[in-house]
């Protein structure tokens, strides 16, 4: 190698090089994420049925043309054995077998489903990331008492994850008694040690960076590098995954609803009730079981394909 | 080496890893002895370079030198004070007159952190700078000192080139002022073009600021261009130490004799006379080094005394430190070199019991 002493030339060259750049401010990697993302079409298609899906689901039960519980088909004679009738002017998708406008109950249970759904995701993802990111800065930047914390935390999630998610969330709900709460708890600690699992692997590997070891090195203390280094850069695969852990919180509520843990308050419609009230008409009125499916794959579709355009954002690799 | 005003002294440092088995009670099994026994002393404001084939453990001697990664035994004493027994505090604080380059600039920044942050978090984490501006003050020096510009600042890492990279890293070990800088193979990862420019940068701030540095490489150019003192490290442990300019003129110890000869002389003619020493087999497990002399199982001039079962120390011939038994021998060509076959050695518990194999292809072979 020859090291040459023309310390000019290289001046020169570096001055060249900076002035190819303009002078705008840096771009963080969020936002060159963000940028990433916008260009995607599957996240735009995703996030265009979430934002309807989160209009109709606030405003769309102040809207609604008819009760949800009000069962105008009884009232007017519509309803009789074996005759369940379709769409009609008023009614855009027919009435239930209790003779309640079908289109109003789909809206009223859009809220209930976007609540469900979002609580019980952020109570997984509180819990799970809270015990996660312990024994993640415990493996990872703690020694040898931390690593045995770890092992222990570890093994009570293993345990967890063991169990058939649905399995759990059913015991959960028949012990806790059927109510609104109980479906959000059970369907939230269903995804409990994933996100525990996935905060901590994360960490642990961001921990044995050089990054880390940098910091230490300036003279940082431990908490505080978990908290500034090691935390922010763990945390992309955990949003992407609470976004696609909406999908399946959705699809989880609507399935114990389906088995009756559901809530117990009938007069709000829920996707998964409705439902499992339209298996006996099955062959009368097919519809009402195809609309609150459809709802629940639609917006279980919208959440996993923003999650999965989130996750090409995000995912390190994938950068120029 | 003269007694001036040594900075940095290691006194017979180790650095054992624990091998653990076991699913949640950890049980030891045996130990990786990445160094095992060290001794060195580097004198303010120079250069010791330190080489030696991966895995033999000179970035963990760095490490342990810096206190990153803790030493099992040993003294490591910085102007004065000892580091190993240092209550946690005061080394937080003396970390401000020791710092690190590493290897891969990219890694080794927080991808999230604009160089801004990246300079000041140093600064405020030892107080240093009255106020906001006065920061700014030094940030903007050291800028101007390793040759990034002011807009750097509110820059990402992921916006630079590797040179300019490295150059946030030096950036970020310069802004505490610090005496002693330990570079784990500072320009290896960069592009050759590269790696002349930020070897300069570092001679250019050695002189100015007067600094000290470890260097760690294993591209002997670099070591010999930016070095005052040369250690060879093997296994652990340093078989050599000489001024730069001796260690590549006149190497005694075996394993220096074949390092050196694997560098390649620009000049055809005595590149192809020139005698290649190559040599047999992998580096033994650090988990199970051999006994007596470490280089004994792939050294041309192995005798069947003294290297099989006493550990040599490293004594001083001329200005050189080295390990061997036969360095002078070797040097007036008493002793020949012969053939090795390769050993292999494995891992204790692993396997069967260590055995000689004939090795698969030309063992042994010099030219």
């Amino acid at each position: 190698m020859t090291i040459a002493p023309g310390k000019k030339k290289q001046k020169i060259d570096r001055l060249a090089e900076l002035a190819a750049r303009d002078d705008e401010r840096g771009v963080s990697l969020w936002q060159e994420a963000f940028r990433r993302l916008r260009r995607n079409p599957a996240a735009i298609v995703g996030a265009a049925i979430l934002t309807v899906f989160v209009i109709v689901a606030v405003v769309g039960p102040l809207l609604v043309p008819f009760g949800p519980s009000d069962t105008i088909g009884i009232r007017e004679g519509l309803i009789r054995p074996g005759v369940i009738p379709g769409a009609d002017g008023d009614h855009w998708l027919g009435y239930d077998h209790q003779g309640r406008d079908e289109f109003s109950r789909l809206i009223v249970g859009a809220r209930q489903t976007l609540l469900v759904g979002v609580v019980s995701t952020l109570i997984g993802l509180a819990v799970g990331a809270l015990i996660g990111g312990v024994a993640g800065a415990a493996a990872g930047l703690g020694g040898r008492w931390g690593r045995w914390l770890d092992s222990t935390l570890m093994r009570i999630i293993d345990m967890m994850l063991a169990m058939p998610s649905l399995l759990l969330a059913v015991s959960i709900a028949a012990l806790l008694g059927a109510s609104l709460t109980t479906v959000m708890i059970a369907v939230g600690v269903v995804s409990v040690p994933v996100f525990a699992r996935l905060l901590r692997g994360s960490m642990i590997s961001q921990s044995n960076s050089d990054y880390v070891l940098a910091a230490t090195s300036l003279g940082v203390r431990k908490p505080k590098i978990a908290l500034t280094h090691v935390v922010p850069n763990s945390l992309a695969p955990v949003i992407v995954q609470a976004t696609l852990t909406l999908a399946t919180a959705i699809i989880e509520a609507a399935a114990l609803s389906f088995l009756g843990l559901g809530n117990p308050d009938t007069a709000i419609p829920e996707w998964g009730m409705m439902l499992a009230e339209a298996q006996p008409y099955l062959d009368i009125r097919p519809g009402l079981a195809v609309y609150p499916a459809l709802a629940i794959i639609v917006t279980a579709l919208g959440f996993t394909l923003l999650g999965e355009a989130m996750r090409e954002a995000l995912d390190p690799k994938l950068r120029k | 080496m003269t007694d001036t005003d040594i900075l940095v002294e290691v006194r017979d440092l180790k650095v054992h890893f624990p091998i653990t088995k076991g699913v949640i009670f950890d049980r030891t099994v045996g130990h990786v002895k990445a160094v095992d026994g060290v001794d060195l002393r580097i004198p303010r404001g120079k250069t010791y370079g330190l080489v030696g084939e991966s895995g033999c453990g000179k970035s963990t001697l760095g490490r342990a030198l810096l206190q990153l990664t803790p030493p099992t035994a040993g003294e490591v004493v910085f102007d004065g004070v000892e580091l190993t027994t240092l209550p946690a505090g005061r080394l937080r604080t003396m970390r401000r007159r020791m710092q690190m380059i590493f290897q891969d600039p990219m890694s080794s920044l927080d991808p999230r952190q604009n160089v801004e942050s990246i300079l000041t978090e140093g600064l405020q984490t030892h107080g240093i700078g009255a106020g906001r501006d006065d920061r700014r003050r030094i940030i903007g020096e050291t800028l101007d000192a390793v040759g990034l510009p002011r807009w750097a600042l509110s820059r990402y890492p992921h916006e630079f080139s590797g040179g300019q990279r490295q150059r946030i890293g030096i950036a970020r070990a310069l802004v505490l002022g610090p005496e002693l800088i330990v570079a784990d193979e500072p320009v290896s990862a960069l592009d050759v073009s590269i790696q002349a420019q930020v070897v300069n940068l570092l001679d250019e701030l050695q002189d100015n600021l007067g600094l000290t540095y470890l260097v760690i490489a294993h591209d002997l150019a670099v070591v010999r261009h930016i070095s005052d003192v040369v250690g060879v490290m093997y296994l652990g442990a340093l078989v050599e130490e000489a001024p730069s300019d001796r260690l590549y003129r006149e190497p005694l110890h075996p394993y220096t004799r074949a390092l050196m000869s694997a560098v390649p002389v620009p000049d055809p003619d005595v590149e192809d006379r020139r005698e290649r020493i190559l040599l047999a087999g992998d580096l033994p497990s650090p988990a199970n080094p051999p006994a007596g002399c470490r280089f004994h199982t792939r050294c041309p001039w192995a005798q069947p005394t003294r290297c099989v079962d006493e550990r040599p120390a490293l004594r001083e011939i001329g200005a050189s430190r080295v390990a061997c038994h036969w360095a002078e021998q070797i040097a007036s060509g008493e002793v020949r070199p012969h053939k090795v076959e390769v050993q292999v050695t494995r891992p204790l518990d692993e396997g069967e019991n260590p055995q000689v194999v004939s090795a698969p292809t030309e063992p042994g072979s010099y030219v």
